[in-house]
């Protein structure tokens, strides 16, 4: 219900000449604030998962037909054209590459009426008004067909539109690998066919589902992104462009490795294809629905990095030793982990490093359970981009009454839990001694930081990332951010800028962008990407004086807002 | 006064109640709707009978198909376990009959097994008749109760029975007894069966 409200408003990339103008400080080449040559975790891209190929990393030993490197590059423009006519400043859509089939317009223009001649007995989700107001829609389903999940409503009842969905992907199976448009009515559906992905962004949506009645009118996105054995669906009429949409599936995606791992998950599908997948996924909704939540509200997902709780590096560094002395056999990753999911540390084998899209699945592990608040668990946790065919088994627990932190223990091997739980047992002693419990519980009563702290009037709310060390530092949210609709408007401002910078046929370097409610500045370098929020009158120059001020400043703070060095086993 | 270690392991159906049972008996806590263990999680009790004080080691399990694999690990090297169905379900009490076939094919020799028909407090519910749960138990020497995480019934007492039809043997290291050595004696306690110590008469 909640529309985002954001008038099209202009947008000004700044001109080339203003560019120049606005140098960036001698600061900014000197390296960036929080930059660190550490390699705790693996510096991630944005969208990397979409732009690149990594779906040899799913898909090892599946032939990749005579789709050629070309065609995918290919597609991938395609791709980011789409996108562009999807942001909320522009409405222009790029001419279709190909039509395919304008017969289905026919039946649109009954599609409002729908609902009344629909047959009574049908008790499909789809009718049902609250469902389909939801902004967006995740839906998962096996190459058969078969619902595996839904983010609302229940997908007993998703039976149909499931099929049309998966009717839809295997009819562009059967056609050639090249991407396909089609038209129906005044509505567009965009197939990106990339094997062994398909993707299917539907605009404009009624489209879709009008042929069966279902869907109201309202510029609705369907995106598409098929790992077989499975298929992922999302429907959003929020402002996200679809390679936000796109990451989004590839995260639920990596949810289900996570707790299936892709070989037993492709195994399973070898032997049956028709297996009803919920069956090994009861009890694990949970971190779907959790993860998808947390999706639409936090950005280290959007900016694939991690937000590291403030702590004075002294104490980081005792955290980390503390950690790094407790030793166990075959121990890969220890990792605390603070409310809100804010980093404290990763102590890890030398030779391995996190990525950040398996750190954020931990995150959202512990995020989406209380059932670890009351005792030591052991559980088995496939980290996707570390191996996404075996288990690390993870021996969890909360380090104080309070639950304020949590510590994971990752080790590969799964009879060692008494060994961690007696260095789990180690590691809590240390840090009591050394007051650092006391240290992270202070830090996390405190929230992060107020943005007046900086001194930069009109500076309201800012993200930066530092590349490469993968971990970002935001301020709090303050007025007129504290109201839920106002904090979701703002991530849909941020997620706007984040798409326009990061948009592949168009790169920008820094984006101004004037709105009636605020001004926004994003800005990459090969070092950071900073996302800033000014007030609605801040002109260009006050905006990048604000940002060369707020460079110092993290700059001066790095080594409490990040970690810059960390310790191995 | 002696100490013994038990480790002990819950395994059942998902949603019969299992960390219920073992919070209650830890903590003497219930909350309702516990969300589902991950995994599983581990703690642990003292209970002192008789002037011996058995430390429990538990392993509560959780329920779901995925983590079905993982059960040996927890079951093996267990000096006993309780299975544990909802009476309000049918299917919960077949799915324990497979838990103990296995058990008792792959668990250790002298393992002492427990079945609790849990959640005997929703008596207008039931699906399970005790008499048919007393008799499988009987068949297959296992202690039988009927539980309540929710009222407390029978969760000490379940406990206390499992000391009490512990071989003798266990007082050794855990090691011996895991190992496979040959047990020629065990020792079943009369006051442990089935029968009489259901919930409702």
């Amino acid at each position: 219900m909640a529309a985002l409200t954001e008038p099209t408003l202009p947008v000004q990339p700044l001109p080339p000449n203003d560019l120049e103008e606005v140098t960036p400080d001698d600061l900014v080449e000197e390296g960036a604030p929080g930059a660190s040559e550490d390699h705790m975790l693996i510096a991630a891209e944005s969208y990397e998962d979409i732009n690149v190929a990594i779906d040899e990393q799913y898909h090892r030993g599946k032939d990749e037909k005579d789709k050629t490197k070309n065609e995918i590059e290919q597609s991938a423009r395609e791709l980011s054209i789409d996108d562009r006519s999807t942001t909320p400043s522009d409405e222009g859509r790029e001419t279709p590459k190909e039509e395919v089939s304008s017969a289905e317009g026919k039946d649109r223009s009954n599609s409002m009426l729908g609902n009344r001649d629909r047959p009574q007995h049908v008790e499909e989700e789809c009718y049902s008004p609250e469902w389909r107001q939801r902004q967006k829609h995740v839906f998962i389903l096996s190459e058969a067909g078969k619902p595996i999940y839904t983010r609302h409503g229940n997908e007993d009842k998703l039976v149909t539109t499931m099929g049309v969905m998966q009717a839809l992907v295997s009819f562009v199976q059967d056609n050639d690998d090249n991407i396909r448009f089609m038209i129906a009515g005044s509505h567009k559906f965009v197939f990106l066919n990339r094997p062994p992905v398909i993707l299917v962004c539907v605009s404009h949506s009624v489209c879709f589902f009008c042929f069966h009645r279902f869907m109201i009118a309202g510029s609705h996105k369907f995106v598409f992104l098929n790992r077989p054995p499975v298929i992922l669906v999302c429907v959003s009429h929020s402002a996200e462009s679809t390679q936000q949409l796109l990451l989004h599936l590839t995260y639920v995606y990596n949810q289900i490795i996570s707790v299936l791992t892709f070989s037993q998950l492709s195994k399973i599908f070898e032997k049956k294809s028709n297996y009803d997948l919920r069956r090994l996924l009861t009890g694990t909704e949970k971190f779907l629905d959790n993860l998808i939540n947390l999706m639409d509200r936090d950005a280290m997902f959007l900016l694939s990095a991690v937000r590291c709780l403030p702590l004075a590096s002294s104490v980081r560094d005792i955290i980390g030793q503390s950690i790094a002395q407790c030793k166990a056999k075959d121990l890969v990753f220890a990792i605390l982990v603070g409310r809100d999911n804010q980093l404290v540390t990763v102590v890890r084998m030398k030779e391995h490093s996190l990525h950040p899209a398996d750190l954020h699945l931990v995150f959202n592990l512990v995020d989406a359970s209380t059932s670890f608040q009351s005792a030591e668990s052991w559980t088995p946790i496939c980290l996707p981009k570390f191996n996404s065919n075996g288990y690390l088994h993870a021996h969890l627990s909360y380090l104080d009454e309070e639950c304020s932190a949590c510590l994971l223990l990752l080790s590969a091997d799964r009879d060692v839990f008494f060994e961690l739980s007696e260095a789990r047992q180690k590691i809590v002693t240390r840090l009591n001694k050394y007051n650092c419990l006391q240290a992270i519980r202070e830090s996390l009563a405190k929230g992060s930081y107020k943005v007046a702290q900086i001194g930069i009037p009109d500076l309201r709310h800012f993200m930066y990332k530092s590349k490469s060390t993968a971990q970002y530092t935001s301020s709090e949210l303050e007025a007129p951010y504290t109201e839920e609709g106002e904090r979701h408007r703002l991530f849909g401002m941020y997620q706007y800028l984040h798409h326009r910078v990061h948009n592949s046929a168009r790169p920008l370097k820094i984006l101004f962008h004037v709105g009636s409610k605020e001004t926004m500045l994003g800005w990459i370098t090969s070092g950071f990407e900073l996302y800033a929020t000014f007030g609605p009158l801040v002109t260009k120059p006050a905006a990048i004086n604000a940002i060369n001020k707020l460079l110092r400043w993290i700059k001066k703070e790095e080594d409490r807002l990040f970690i810059l060095n960390s310790y191995t086993y | 006064m002696s100490m013994r270690e038990i480790k002990l392991c819950l395994l059942g159906d998902s949603g019969v109640g299992k960390s219920s049972l073992v919070v209650r008996f830890v903590t003497d806590t219930f909350t309702a709707n516990l969300e589902s263990t991950i995994g599983a999680s581990f703690m642990s009790k003292t209970l002192v009978v008789n002037d011996t004080s058995y430390k429990f080691q538990i392993w509560d399990t959780a329920g779901q198909e995925k983590y079905r694999g993982l059960a040996p690990m927890y079951y093996r090297g267990a000096a006993a376990a309780i299975v544990v169905y909802d009476i309000t379900r049918e299917g919960s009490f077949q799915t324990l009959k497979d838990w103990i076939r296995e058990l008792k094919q792959y668990g250790a020799d002298n393992i002492v097994l427990a079945i609790a028909g849990n959640k005997c407090d929703m008596e207008d519910l039931r699906e399970v008749s005790t008499r048919m749960a007393s008799d499988y138990a009987e068949e297959n020497n296992a202690i039988f109760l009927e539980t309540s995480a929710k009222t407390a019934h029978n969760v000490a007492q379940m406990f206390t029975l499992i000391t009490q039809r512990l071989p003798s043997e266990s007082l050794l290291p855990q090691g011996l007894t895991d190992s496979g050595s040959i047990q020629l004696q065990k020792r079943v306690s009369a006051s442990a069966s089935g029968k009489k110590s259901c919930c409702k008469q």
